[in-house]
């Protein structure tokens, strides 16, 4: 796992969480109020709220309200930033790659 | 949701075909230290060249991860590429973004090669699809998306 290691991230130190990580992914698969989450899983509501509420400050979730339900889904933000992660590789990768030709667009036999 | 594909180009002094064929049969030699995803360096990045075939790295062990599969094989103009690392730096037959080149002549000499990559959404829908999929055991799947947001 070589990429992640130089951008440590808030998102990651909040799903080291095995709670926060099925807290995600259930809301991956349909955004859903506290006690929906709190119905699938051994824990409180409470303890749902703040694990919600880390998830939150991390990015990875948002709340809207509809009308007294609080609703939690994903934040698309987070794909931004997988995005964003891609965007720099292939910038590099084809920096690397123009520096590689030129130096080498001319010879007759090459090596894998 | 859709997300903005990425698209970047260069000018290399190569012609078409040279260039294609420094891109995609020699890979090993420009793609970047340590952005692999097996657990060791890679010893070499492999595209077999056919539609259907794999593009995987293999370290000095010989142990083989794959990224994805070759989907179109158009020398000296194009390949596209299915990219199918998933959020945990993992290999995924269930996810495909797609990475397009275009390899365009200049007028004066030399190649604009284009780069696409394209489909990201899909890792979001990937990471529910799983979910779906998994249907209630809570998995350790979508850590996956996690690692890769996280980024």
């Amino acid at each position: 796992m070589t990429y992640h290691k130089s951008s440590a991230s808030k998102s990651l130190a909040a799903l080291g969480d095995p709670t926060r990580r099925a807290i995600f992914e259930r809301l991956a698969a349909s955004p859903a109020a506290v006690g929906e989450i709190a119905r699938g899983l051994p824990v409180s509501r409470p303890a749902v709220s703040q694990h919600l509420r880390v998830l939150k400050a991390a990015g990875l979730v948002r709340e809207t309200a509809s009308g007294t339900r609080h609703i939690y889904r994903l934040d698309p933000r987070g794909i931004g930033a997988m995005r964003a992660w891609l965007d720099r590789h292939w910038r590099s990768a084809l920096d690397g790659f123009r520096e590689f030709a030129d130096d080498h667009h001319d010879e007759e036999e090459d090596s894998r | 949701m859709s997300i903005a594909p990425i698209v970047h180009s260069v000018e290399v002094k190569a012609a078409p075909a040279r260039a294609f064929e420094l891109f995609t049969m020699q890979m090993s030699r420009w793609w970047p230290q340590g952005g692999t995803i097996g657990g060791k360096p890679h010893a070499a990045i492999i595209i077999e060249p056919q539609p259907g075939g794999r593009w995987f790295e293999r370290d000095e062990d010989g142990k083989e991860t794959q990224w994805g599969k070759v989907l179109a094989w158009e020398p000296p103009g194009r390949v596209l590429l299915g990219w199918q690392i998933d959020c945990k730096w993992g290999f995924d037959p269930g996810l495909l973004t797609e990475v397009e080149i275009n390899f365009a002549p200049l007028a004066a000499g030399g190649t604009r090669v284009t780069l696409v990559h394209r489909d990201l959404e899909r890792f979001g829908a990937d990471a529910a699809g799983h979910v779906q999929k998994l249907n209630g055991g809570w998995p350790t799947r979508l850590r996956n998306f996690a690692d890769f947001t996280g980024t």
